[in-house]
C-alpha cells in the first residue's frame, strides 16, 4: 500500500506534493522533467488575461487595420483559422500536455473580468485540464472599492466558472481579507471544490540608483510559511474542500509541517525553480523517510495532527500567542 | 545643351539638322530599375537574369520584402523558412534563395546588400559604387512591410535588428577591385550580435506560428538560426580571401 496516497479536488495521488505554477510549468518540456521527478500533479503556468487581450488587439491592430487599403491586396496576412489569439499556443501545450503525461494536469487561471474567466475556463477543459485553479488577486486601489467589494467580485466570477466547467475549481487566495475564514466559508457554500493558500504579492522594489521601480521575481523560503501554515492551521478541520497549502516549501520540513497542519496537498513552485525539477524527488523522498522515521503509515495519521481543532477559543489562544511572541522578542523591556 | 547652343545656328545644315535631332541620344543616362522580391526573385527573375548578363551598363534595386507586398504578402522565393505567408500560411519550409550569392558569381556583377534601418551611410555608398560602375548592378535593400506585422513606425529599428542577428548582413561586391588585385567582396555588418529570435518575434509573420505550430515553429527558427550562421559564415570566408580568389575583371581577358 502506498503509504503517501493522497486525494485533492477528486483526483487520486502518488504522493501529496504538488508543482504549483510557474515558468517550469509553462512548457511540455518541464511539465515532463516533473514528471520524470516523480511529481504527482502539476499546475500549469497561469494563462493571464490582460496577456491574451493584448495579444488579441495587437494581432488584430496588424491583420484588420490594414484590411481592404488596396484594391490589389484584400488583406495582408494569411488566414490561419486556429490562431486563437493569444490562448492557442497555451492550449496547445495543455492538450499535449494533457494527453502525453500520465499524472494530471490542472490549469490555472488568472484574470480580473468576468468575461475572461468564463471563455478561457471553458476552453482549458475542453483541452484536457483534470481541474481548474482561479489564482485571485486583484489590488483595488480605488478608495471606493470596498473590500466587501472585492469579495463579492471574487464570489462571483468562481460562481460563473462552477456553472459553466465540469471539472473540479479550487480556488487560490490572496491573505489579505480581513476575514479569511468568511471569505473561505462562502468560496465553499458556492460549491468551490478546493481552496489554495495563499498566492504571493511579486513585491515591487525601487532601485534608489536609477529612481525607478523594479520587478524582480522572488522565490519564498522556509521564513515565509508561517502565515499560510496558521490559516491551514485554523481552516482545515472545519473544511470540507481540499486544501492545498504552500509557499516557502523548501526540504520535506515544510511539507511535514503543512501536512501536520492539515493540509491536504501541499504546492510548491521556489524550491523547483530554485533547485530544479529533480528536487521535486527530493522531496517525496524526504517526506518518505520521515514517515518511515516516525512511524507513521499513512498521510492521514499526519495530516492535521497539529491543526487548531483542539482550540477551543481560537481567537483568544491567537492574541495570547501574538502577544507573548512580541514581549518574547529581544531587547523588549 | 552646349552641343545644341553650338549647332542651332547652323540649322539649315542637313547634317546639323540631323545632329541635332539626335543630340539627347549622346548624354549619359543612369539606368535603375525598381522592383519588388516578387517580381526579382519569382516571377521576373528569367527578365533579370537576362538584363545581368547582358553586361549593360544598367543598375537594378530590389526592394526586399520577402513577400509578393503590394498583391497582399504571398510567398515567394524571397520569403525565409518559418515565416507565414499567403501560400505558405503553416510557415514556409524551404529556405530563402540568395539572390546576392547568385549574382555575384557572374563575377561582372556589381552586388549589395543593404538595409537604411542598420546602416544608411553604407546604402548609400553602395547606390553611389553602383552608378559609378559601368556595367550591370543588383543591390538588395531590406524592406519593412505591413505583411510583416509590425508596428510600421519601428520598421528602421527591426531593419537594424535583422543586420544584428547576422540574418541581414551588409556587404558589397565590386568587380573593378580586381583591377587593383584587391578583393572585390567586402563585409560590412558585424558577427551576429543578437539571437534570431530577438529579430524574428517582433513579427507577427514568425509570432503567429508559436501559437497555431509551436513545434514547427521552434523547430524552423533552430533550422533558420543554423543556417544563418552558416550562411554568415560562407561571406566571412569571401570577405577574407585576397583578390586573387574570384574571377579576374572580365576587361583584362
Amino acid at each position: 500500500m502506498n503509504a503517501l496516497a493522497s486525494r485533492y479536488l477528486g483526483l487520486d495521488l502518488a504522493h501529496p506534493i504538488i508543482a504549483s505554477a510557474s515558468p517550469m510549468t509553462a512548457t511540455f518540456d518541464g511539465m515532463r522533467r516533473l514528471e520524470d521527478a516523480n511529481a504527482a500533479v502539476v499546475v500549469m503556468a497561469s494563462l493571464f488575461e490582460e496577456q491574451v487581450r493584448a495579444e488579441d488587439t495587437r494581432y488584430a491592430m496588424f491583420t484588420e487595420y490594414t484590411a481592404h487599403s488596396s484594391a490589389e491586396a484584400a488583406s495582408y496576412f494569411p488566414q490561419l483559422p486556429d490562431y486563437r489569439y493569444g490562448v492557442s499556443g497555451h492550449l496547445e501545450t495543455l492538450r499535449r500536455a494533457a494527453e502525453a503525461l500520465n499524472i494530471p494536469v490542472i490549469a490555472s487561471l488568472n484574470g480580473v473580468t468576468d468575461d475572461g474567466w468564463l471563455d478561457y475556463a471553458v476552453q482549458l477543459e475542453q483541452a484536457g485540464a483534470a481541474a481548474l485553479e482561479l489564482n485571485l488577486f486583484l489590488l483595488p486601489t480605488d478608495p471606493a472599492v470596498s473590500g466587501s467589494d472585492v469579495e463579492h467580485r471574487y464570489l462571483d466570477i468562481v460562481g460563473h466558472v462552477k456553472r459553466k466547467v465540469g471539472i473540479p475549481v479550487s480556488v487560490k487566495l490572496p491573505p489579505y481579507f480581513s476575514a479569511v475564514a468568511n471569505v473561505v466559508a462562502r468560496l465553499e457554500s458556492i460549491g468551490t471544490d478546493g481552496v489554495v493558500l495563499f498566492n504571493r504579492f511579486y513585491r515591487p522594489d525601487f532601485d534608489v540608483k536609477t529612481l525607478s521601480v523594479q520587478r524582480r521575481p522572488v522565490l519564498s523560503s522556509p521564513a515565509d510559511i508561517h502565515l499560510p501554515l496558521t490559516w491551514t492551521a485554523l481552516l482545515s478541520r472545519r473544511l470540507k474542500v481540499s486544501l492545498a497549502a504552500g509557499t516557502g516549501v523548501d526540504s520535506h520540513v515544510e511539507v511535514v509541517k503543512f501536512l501536520l497542519a492539515g493540509a491536504n496537498v501541499v504546492a510548491t513552485a521556489s524550491a523547483l525553480v530554485r533547485h530544479g525539477p529533480e528536487h521535486m524527488a527530493v522531496l517525496v523522498d524526504g517526506l518518505e523517510r520521515w514517515m518511515s522515521e516516525s512511524g507513521f503509515t499513512s498521510i492521514e495519521e499526519i495530516r492535521g495532527r497539529l491543526d487548531a481543532s483542539h482550540l477551543d477559543h481560537a481567537d483568544a489562544f491567537l492574541r495570547a500567542q501574538y502577544v507573548r511572541t512580541l514581549s518574547a522578542a529581544p531587547h523588549a523591556s | 545643351m552646349a552641343l545644341k547652343d553650338k549647332l542651332a545656328p547652323l540649322g539649315a545644315d542637313d547634317v546639323a539638322a540631323n545632329l541635332i535631332a539626335l543630340a539627347d541620344h549622346f548624354v549619359r543616362r543612369s539606368v535603375w530599375l525598381v522592383g519588388g522580391d516578387g517580381w526579382a526573385y519569382d516571377i521576373g527573375y528569367g527578365g533579370l537574369d537576362h538584363v545581368l548578363a547582358s553586361g549593360r551598363n544598367v543598375n537594378v534595386l530590389v526592394l526586399d520584402t520577402e513577400m509578393y507586398s503590394n498583391t497582399g504578402g504571398q510567398a515567394s522565393k524571397a520569403t525565409p523558412i518559418g515565416a507565414s505567408a499567403k501560400f505558405a500560411a503553416a510557415g514556409k519550409r524551404t529556405p530563402r534563395k540568395d539572390l546576392a550569392l547568385m549574382a555575384i558569381a557572374y563575377g561582372n556583377v556589381y552586388v549589395a546588400q543593404i538595409s537604411m534601418g542598420a546602416n544608411s551611410e553604407q546604402a548609400l555608398i553602395a547606390m553611389r559604387e553602383a552608378e559609378a560602375y559601368p556595367g550591370p548592378s543588383l543591390i538588395l535593400c531590406y524592406s519593412q512591410c505591413i505583411s510583416h506585422g509590425i508596428d510600421m513606425r519601428f520598421g528602421m529599428k527591426q531593419a537594424a535588428r535583422a543586420t544584428a542577428s547576422g540574418y541581414w548582413p551588409l556587404f558589397r561586391f565590386d568587380p573593378t577591385m580586381r583591377q587593383r588585385d584587391m578583393n572585390p567582396f567586402r563585409l560590412d555588418s558585424t558577427r551576429p550580435r543578437i539571437p534570431l529570435e530577438e529579430y524574428r518575434y517582433n513579427e507577427v509573420r514568425f509570432k503567429s506560428l508559436t501559437q497555431t505550430r509551436p513545434d514547427d515553429a521552434r523547430r524552423m527558427l533552430a533550422q533558420a538560426q543554423l543556417e544563418l550562421e552558416e550562411k554568415y559564415r560562407i561571406y566571412e570566408d569571401m570577405a577574407a580571401r585576397d583578390g586573387s580568389r574570384f574571377h579576374p575583371h572580365w576587361e583584362d581577358a
